[in-house]
Formats: structure tokens, sequence, C-alpha cells
């Protein structure tokens, strides 16, 4: 049951296969069961409970709310949770209690969804591993699986594994390992420069960004307010259509949310790509790309050309300047966005008492970890009035070519883009942290900022698994505001790739042994 | 309110000259200003120095809610009672523009003959204080809603006051910003209270060029700003509340040679400061630099008490704001009635030519009328505009009475106003109102109380103890006598009282 997908578990409350209440359960015990992988900071366990237990008397009295009634879900926890701590995973925000929830959550919430609890990141969402958050790494679930442990020929037991195993992706590896280990059928990421995606592909699972302004921001502590978006995690596209059409729809609370009202639809079941026409962005063929990743993405343009479709190959000229230009452009946002951290209102506050202003600087010191004090720092470097120019505003220039490469793609005709999600499949986290932070948001984000940069909504989709038995994922770039093209495009894919489930349960029998066993120890 | 201008420099010149004596270190400040001049630039040798001034006006808008949050605005509310998350700058909350703000600065931008930009820009303006909880103010920095317009003011000259100057200054722009909390320190405990009741309330931050020369201008033009501003209703620009706040950024220079380093006088909140404060400025500076000084482009305080400037000191050092676009408001789109678009909702959008259209009539508008309609001199249309409510009661008045209105306004200013301002009582305040002060005109009219007689039934009338004028003439037998054989008598009775003095 727990594996099934979203759709498919809606369908068995409606029929009253398996209770809210139950479903609650068995998403809890298997979160206790998955307790190493480190994909929840907090797990709300009673009043998920709760929730479930209203869903159950909804469902009794016929008067469900619809197709995530009852669903547990998880948030990462950069989203604003009414009475739940939210952290983002640093210092600074520890023991932060927020009074109102995000505009996503209280959606999700009205729709009758159980929110299971909250999921573990990098700090602020400054990362590509979910490595650097102060509740420690997220760990890839695959790293578990008997895929990859066939492949790589280790059968041993979880005590002795702590070389082998794989970074999620981030920053929201956390809900990409909630999702894809069964311990929620769907959870929220976000995504500024691939957050979302990244550990979508790592994970195996769905990763959807939608066009910036269709989703509401408010309640989603900002990484880079003009790229930020909520991301979708799910464990098909289905699913990912089905949780959109919950959360898309204008904001009064967010002004940047547009005003013509959204449609939640359904993919259609027979899809034909015949007339569509697919764009191959020649400049993401780079050197850094594994040659694996560059199969599968060979073969999914074949996929397409065989049912029909015209694949062609298309420039993004200005690609390489992209991740440069984001970089700028996310330092300026986080050192303005990280001001209000100041140990007044809410947060971390140092000791020190010396002076207001030693009291901030020793706050903000003590809060945040070297990657976000590094990105404050060059930051307000690029916002200094002598760089401002030569920095920001070059930068934003740039933006707009990034942008106007995309509208002139398909203004050509192009109806959506297909490139890989990442360089590779996962890394293990001892290899991930040679390199620092910054080198690795550059490689893991090169593919995925660019949607960002020009707002346009972008899928990971699971895809295949590499010569180690760890999940390739492939991206796809679609029109503003076009979910329906993408995700139509993109379930037809799926359904080709017949990507394999991942199995666990070697791991959760060991848990399940471990747990026997303290019990037999204590009693 | 006072008049138009009060207290430092009546005789404000183009040129300041050297003055005689030295600031003794701003023991006797409150002296300066007032003769400026008495050193010739001839006698004693020296080029005369002519100064600058420029002023960034702050004025709250008058509105339900702030600027960007949905919380109330109220000058007294117990602190920090007015405080939504968005002003607590709790992380994840995003600012939602309030239409009402918008409009407002919309209004005093076509009274100030602006130029409305149908496109504005929101800038982030970045520093670190304990009352700023976002660590940066929203701001139009780049792109403000309003640019070059122009007030008109008028100055009192001359000896009497009685001679009326119009000047003009020239408005750069008027951007909407954010306030900021209020930090109230003691410092006996080295302790800092945060009330966050005024952050985020709407301000419109008018910017004037630098166009005059003096504390007596800089007041004026001041002066006329808060009426225009209290006619609109878009500010109820209450100085002594902080609605109101003014910066004077003061330089002087020799006529010919470019403008000299400025300072900025911050945060004076009364005009009879404002003009102490520049003159005091003014002086200082050319004080200093007679004395082989150099003028630092710092940031000052006006100390009330002591009557002078003081150097800010947590403001010391050159800020570098960090400007950058908020990226949480899309540009602030404004339509007329060309770029309208066709099935827009109203309440959607902001049209410049229906605020134009609704624009009520300004004081220099209404001075005219009050001159041209009843005959009055200028600078009484003065001061009826500058006293709140006066105007409404004199037009009242002459409504109701038969007497000239040249006559009434004798009474209006003279007599009622003088004993506002003995008791310091407001229009509103006033125990004789329109109707009492008509029938007591009416009676002096038609011959039935002689002058005198009128002044002795508005003392009575000031006791506001609810007798009608009639009554009060009865009660005292102030009526002239008519009567022909009673005057006889009376005269008779005076001539055989006092037969030793005839």
């Amino acid at each position: 049951m727990l594996r099934a997908a979203l759709r498919e578990v809606s369908t068995a409350l409606k029929e009253g296969q398996v209770s809210p209440t139950e479903l609650c359960q068995r998403c809890l015990s298997l979160i206790k069961a998955t307790k190493c992988l480190n994909a929840y900071i907090t797990v709300t366990e009673d009043t998920a409970l709760r929730q479930a237990e209203e869903s159950e008397k909804r469902y009794r009295r016929g008067q469900s709310l619809g197709d995530l009634d009852g669903i547990p879900v998880a948030v990462k926890d950069n989203f604003s949770t009414t009475g739940i701590e939210t952290t983002c995973a640093s210092n600074m925000l520890k023991g932060y209690i927020p009074p109102y929830n995000a505009t996503v959550v209280q959606k999700l919430l009205d729709q009758g969804a159980v929110l299971i609890g909250k999921t573990n990141l990098d700090e602020f969402a400054m990362g590509s591993g979910s490595t650097d958050g102060i509740f420690g790494p997220v760990r890839n679930p695959w790293s578990y699986s008997k895929q990859y442990r066939e492949k790589c020929g280790q059968n041993s037991h979880l005590e002795n594994e702590d070389s082998s195993w794989l970074i999620t992706g981030g920053s929201s590896g956390g809900s990409a390992a909630a999702v894809s280990s069964f311990t929620c059928f769907a959870a929220l990421g976000s995504d500024t420069g691939g957050s979302t995606r990244n550990p979508a592909a790592h994970c195996g699972v769905v990763g959807l960004k939608p066009t910036y302004g269709l989703v509401s921001r408010h309640g989603l502590i900002p990484l880079v307010n003009s790229m930020d978006v909520p991301g979708i995690l799910t464990r098909c596209v289905d699913d990912a259509a089905t949780v959109l059409g919950v959360l898309a729809g204008h904001d009064p609370k967010d002004s940047t949310t547009v005003q013509d009202p959204f449609n939640p639809f359904k993919l259609p079941s027979v899809i034909d790509v015949g007339k569509l026409c697919i764009g191959i962005p020649k400049e993401y063929h780079i050197p850094g790309l594994s040659s694996e990743t560059l199969k599968v993405w060979s073969k999914a343009a074949d996929l397409f050309e065989n049912a029909g479709a015209r694949v062609i190959e298309v420039s993004l000229p200005h690609t390489c300047y992209s991740i440069v230009c984001y970089h700028v452009l996310c330092a300026a946002e986080v050192a303005s966005n990280m001001a209000r951290f100041d140990g007044l209102e809410y947060g971390h506050r140092s000791n020190m008492d010396k002076s207001t202003e030693s009291m901030y600087a020793a706050t903000r010191r003590e809060g945040f970890n070297d990657v976000v004090r590094g990105r404050i720092l060059s930051g307000n470097y690029f916002l200094l009035k002598q760089n401002y120019e030569k920095y920001f505003i070059k930068a934003q220039k740039v933006r707009r070519l990034i942008a106007n490469d995309f509208v002139n793609v398909f203004s050509s005709g192009v109806d959506v883009l297909l490139t890989p999600t990442t360089l590779r499949d996962a890394v293990p986290y001892v290899e991930f942290i040679k390199e620092d932070n910054r080198t690795r948001s550059a490689q893991d984000d090169i593919f995925t900022q660019a949607a960002n940069m020009s707002g346009l909504p972008a899928a990971s989709i699971p895809t295949a698994l590499s010569e180690k038995g760890l999940p390739i994922g492939l991206q796809f770039v679609g029109r503003a505001f076009q979910e329906l093209q993408l995700l139509t495009v993109a379930k037809w894919f799926e359904k080709q790739a017949k990507f394999p489930i991942l199995q666990l349960q070697e791991m959760l029998d060991h848990a399940d042994a471990l747990s026997h066993q303290k019990i037999s120890l204590s009693s | 309110m006072a008049a138009p201008v009060s207290g430092g420099g009546r005789l404000c010149r183009l040129a300041w000259r050297r003055r005689a004596g030295a600031l003794h270190s701003g023991a006797q400040p409150a002296a300066l200003g007032r003769e400026p001049g008495k050193v010739a630039a001839a006698q004693s040798g020296v080029a005369p120095w002519r100064a600058v001034v420029g002023l960034e006006v702050h004025a709250q808008i008058s509105s339900n809610s702030k600027i960007f949050s949905g919380s109330q605005v109220q000058f007294t509310a117990p602190p920090n009672s007015l405080v939504s998350f968005f002003d607590a700058s709790l992380p994840g909350t995003l600012p939602v523009l309030n239409r009402r703000c918008v409009e407002a600065a919309v209004m005093t931008g076509l009274a100030l003959s602006c130029s409305i930009n149908k496109k504005s820009l929101f800038d982030r303006k970045h520093y670190f204080y304990a009352d700023l909880p976002a660590g940066y103010q929203i701001t139009q920095q780049r792109l403000p809603i309003a640019v070059n317009g122009n007030l008109s003011y008028t100055l009192c000259v001359g000896a009497k006051q009685s001679q009326m100057v119009t000047k003009n200054v020239r408005i750069k722009q008027i951007q909407l910003e954010q306030d900021s909390g209020k930090s109230l320190h003691n410092d006996a405990r080295s302790q800092t209270f945060i009330d966050l009741n005024r952050a985020g309330v709407g301000l419109m931050e008018v910017v004037m060029e630098p166009d005059m020369c003096c504390g007596e201008e800089a007041a004026a033009a001041v002066r006329e700003l808060q009426l225009i501003l209290q006619t609109l209703g878009s500010s109820q620009a209450i100085m002594a509340e902080g609605q109101l706040r003014v910066d004077a950024n003061v330089s002087v220079h020799h006529p010919g040679e470019s403008y000299g380093v400025r300072t900025e006088v911050k945060n004076i909140n009364s005009l009879r400061f404002l003009a102490r404060a520049v003159d005091y400025e003014i002086q200082r500076q050319i004080e200093e630099l007679e004395n082989g000084g150099t003028i630092l482009n710092e940031t000052r305080a006006f100390d009330y008490k002591l009557g002078c400037t003081i150097p800010m000191r947590d403001k010391e050092g050159k800020q570098d704001y960090r400007f950058m676009p908020e990226p949480n408001l899309p540009p602030l789109i404004l339509y007329d009635a060309k770029s309208l678009p066709a099935n827009i909702d109203d309440q959607q959008v902001v049209n410049i030519d229906w605020i134009q259209e609704r624009l009520p009539d300004l004081p220099s508008v209404k001075r005219v009328r009050l001159v041209e309609q009843y005959g009055i001199l200028p600078e009484h249309s003065f001061t009826l505009l500058n006293e709140d409510g006066l105007m409404e009661l004199f037009e009242d008045v002459v409504r109701e009475t038969q007497m000239n209105p040249k006559k009434v306004i004798g009474w209006v200013i003279s007599e009622l106003l003088g004993h506002l301002k003995q008791y310091d009582l407001t229009v509103k305040e006033s125990p004789v109102n329109s109707l009492s002060l008509a029938d007591l005109l009416n009676l002096l009219e038609r011959g039935v109380i002689s002058s005198s007689a009128a002044k002795q039934v508005l003392e009575e009338l000031w006791k506001g103890e609810g007798k009608t004028p009639l009554q009060i003439v009865k009660e005292k037998r102030l009526e002239l006598i008519q009567n022909q054989r009673e005057l006889d008598q009376i005269c008779q009775a005076v001539m055989e009282g006092h037969q030793e003095e005839l």
C-alpha cells in the first residue's frame, strides 16, 4: 500500500480499503524504520494522527475533501507551518515556531492532506547535496536498495556502510528521500536553482518546478525571491499534476502570483507525441556529463523520434554564462533576505550584550553556517555602490539574455526541451564532501538553474538506473504556464521509461530486526 | 498652529554675510539669523556667502492600514499592538501594496504639478537598525511614483510682515516608502525598547531641490506643503505627532563658485525648529569656513534645547545602502483614461485622470478666491487658511451677516483669532461659534450696539455661558440709545452732577 502512487492510495481510501489513520500510522512507523536516512527534521506524529482522524470522520460521513484527503504528505522545513518548528536546518531558526502557515501548506491542509513531518535540507536551502544543514546530511534511500547493493557487490549490513552511502542531492533532499522511501505520498520542496529537480533525479522520483508566479511563495522562507518556486515531489507524473492542481493559483498574499485563474487538470491517459517538437539544447552536451547519462538522454530522444515526434537540436547560446550569473544574483538576494536575522524579533540571539551591533555580529556568526555567511558576504560585495553596475546589473542583463534564449527556442516551434537533470548519478557522501558547497552547486545546478533564471516550468522524470543501479533523471522544460503540456509529455515518457521501483525490503527487514532486538533487550 | 513662519530669520536675504560676533559654541544660538548682514561685505572685505537649502520631507500617509501589510495605522496605540507578521519581518512574509497609499501619492504628486510615472519601481535600502526589522526599507530609489513638480509658497516680508513675496521650489520627486519602528532608549539601564507600531506605515518622501536660502523660506515651503497635504487628506501632516518630518540639506558658498559641502540636519519636527535649525546651520558653516575650517559631509541633529545642531554619533561614517530591486513587488503600473484597459475591474487599477478630476481646491486657489470674492487682503487669506477651520468659520459668518466681509475679517482675525491664540485654543474648541459671532456682528451692523459694546459682548460670549449676544446686550443694557428725550435726560443728569467742573 505504501508503495502505491498517491492516486492509487486515494482510490483505496475512497473505497475504504484503508483508513486515513491506518495509512498515517503505517507511514509513521516506516519513518521510524528509515530514521537513518535523516529525511525528517520534525515528525509531527501527534498532529498527523489528529488530522488523519478528522479525515477518517469525513470519509465516514461521505464528505471527503478530494484526492488529497487523508494522504500523508511531507513539507520541506523552509515552509512556515503554524505551531510546528520551522528551522531551515539552521541554528538561526532552531526553535522558531511560526504563527502562520505558508499558503501552499494551508492549501494542502484545506484539502485534507495529513502533514506527517518537516523534511531536511541544506541550511536555508543553500546547497545541492542536502549535506550542509545543522541536522546532518540526508542519506539517499537508494544507498540501501537491492539494486545498488547488488551492483556494488555489497551485501553487508547497515552498520558497516558509513563509507558507501550516497547523497540525495539537494537542497530538498529530505523531501525527495521521504517520497522515494515511501514514508509519504507527496512532498513539498523548493526550487531556486534546481533544488527540487536535482534530488528528485538522484532519488528516482518526479520533481516538478512550476512556472514562477503560478504557485504562491507566501510562507516559503526565501533564498532568491525572484527565482524561488515551491516544488512538488511525487512518485509519478499524474500525482504531480494532482498536487499542482491544489497548489496553483493567485494568492493575494504574494503579489508575484499571476491573476489569471488556474484550472486544475487531469492528464490524458492516451497521449500522442507525434505532433510534438522536442528540442535538444546542444549547449547541454558538456564535458562533465557522464557517458551513462548522455546515453540515457539520447535514448530518450530516440524514443520520441520513434514515436513520431520531431526531435531537433536547438541552441541556447547564453547557457555557459548562466551559472555564474545565477551565483551573482543569488548571493545578492541572499545578502538582502538574510538581513532580517538579527536576533531581535525571532530566532537565535547571542548572549553578547556589549552593544546592539556586537549582538548582531555574534548572532549572525553563531546562527549561520559558512555557506550562508559566504553568500551574504559576496552578495553584499556585489551590491556595493561601486560594484552594483559591474556585477548585479550585468548579471540581470545576462539573465534577460538567457530568458530570451528560451523565448526564441519556443517561438521557433519547439514545444518542450529535453535535457539531463544532473551530470551523473548520486555520489557517495565521502566523495561529495571533497569539494566545497560552491563548487558542488556550480556543477550540480548546471542544467537546472536556467529554468529558474527564466521562470519556466521544468520537471525531472526518473528514467533509468545507472550501471551502479542508481537513478538517472531527465529534465523536461516547457513554455511558461504550459504545465499541462509539459506534464503530458512527461507522463508519456514516464510510461515508456518504465523506471523500476526502489527495493528497500532488506533495509526494512533489518530495521525491523533491530527494533525487535531492542524490545527483547529491554524486556 | 503658528503663523506661516515664526522664529528665526525674519530678514532673509539672498546673500548671507559674516556676522559681527563669532559663535559662542552654541551658547546663544537663538539669536542667530535675527539680523544677518550687520557687517557689510564691502566693509569687512569678505565676499558674501550664499546659502543653499534643500529639503526631504517625510509625510506619513493617512490610511487605515500600512503600506505593505494589513495592520492598522493609529498614532496612539499600546506599543507593538499594531504589528502584523510582515511588519515584524517574520521569514516568508511578503509585501502587498496598499492601493490607498498609491492614490495618496498620486494625489499629492498632481497637487504639486509633478509628472506621474505610469511605471514606478520599488527598491530595498539596506541598513541594520533595531527598529528596522527586515534589515532593509522598501522605498523607490530608481523610479519613483512622481517627479519634476513645483511648489509655490509665499513669504511675508517687510516691517509689518504685510508684503507678500511668492517663491518657488522645484520638487525633484515623490517616492513611496515604509516608515521604520521607534526605538526608545533608556540610557540609564542601557536598554533600547522597540515599538513596531509605526514600522511599515506608508510614507511619501517629498524631495525638494535646493532652491531655498534660509530657514524662513524652508519653513514657509514646508508649511505650504503641509496645508496642501491636509487639504488633500493624503497626510494629516501633524508635525508634533511625527506625521511630517523634515531633513534639511544645507551648504554655503560664495556666489559664482560651486556649491559647498553640505550637511544634513535630520528629523526636524516643528516649523519653528526647522527655521532655527537651518539658520543655525548656515551660520555655523559660514563661521567654520571663515575660521579656516572645513565642512564635513555629515548628518546632524537639531537640539532644540540648546538651539544648535550637533553631529549624530550613530550616523558616523559613510553608509552604503546596497540598493537592490524589491523582487517581491512587480512594477507599479498606473493608468490614465487613454491607457486604461477595457473591461478592467476599477478596484484593480489606479486611474490618474480619475484622481485629477477629484482633486479638491488647493490652498493657493482658495486664497485667490477669498481675496476676489470678499475683497480681503492677501495676508488675511493666508491667516484664514493657516488656522484649521478658520476659513469655514469666516465664510459662515459672512453668509449670516449683512456686514461687509472686509469688516468681518477684522473681527475674525483680530478679535476671535486673537482670543483663541491667547488661550491656546483651536477654532474647533472656540466657545464662540460662527452663529453667535454673526448675531453679534448683525447687532453692530444694524446700529443696535456700538463697536466697543460689541467687544464687551464678545468678552461675555467668551465665557461660554450659552447666552446669545442679544441676551447679553439686554442684560448689560449695552444698546445704543436712540430716544432724544432719554439722551437729553442723561445729559442733564450728568451736567447736574458735575456742577463744579462746569
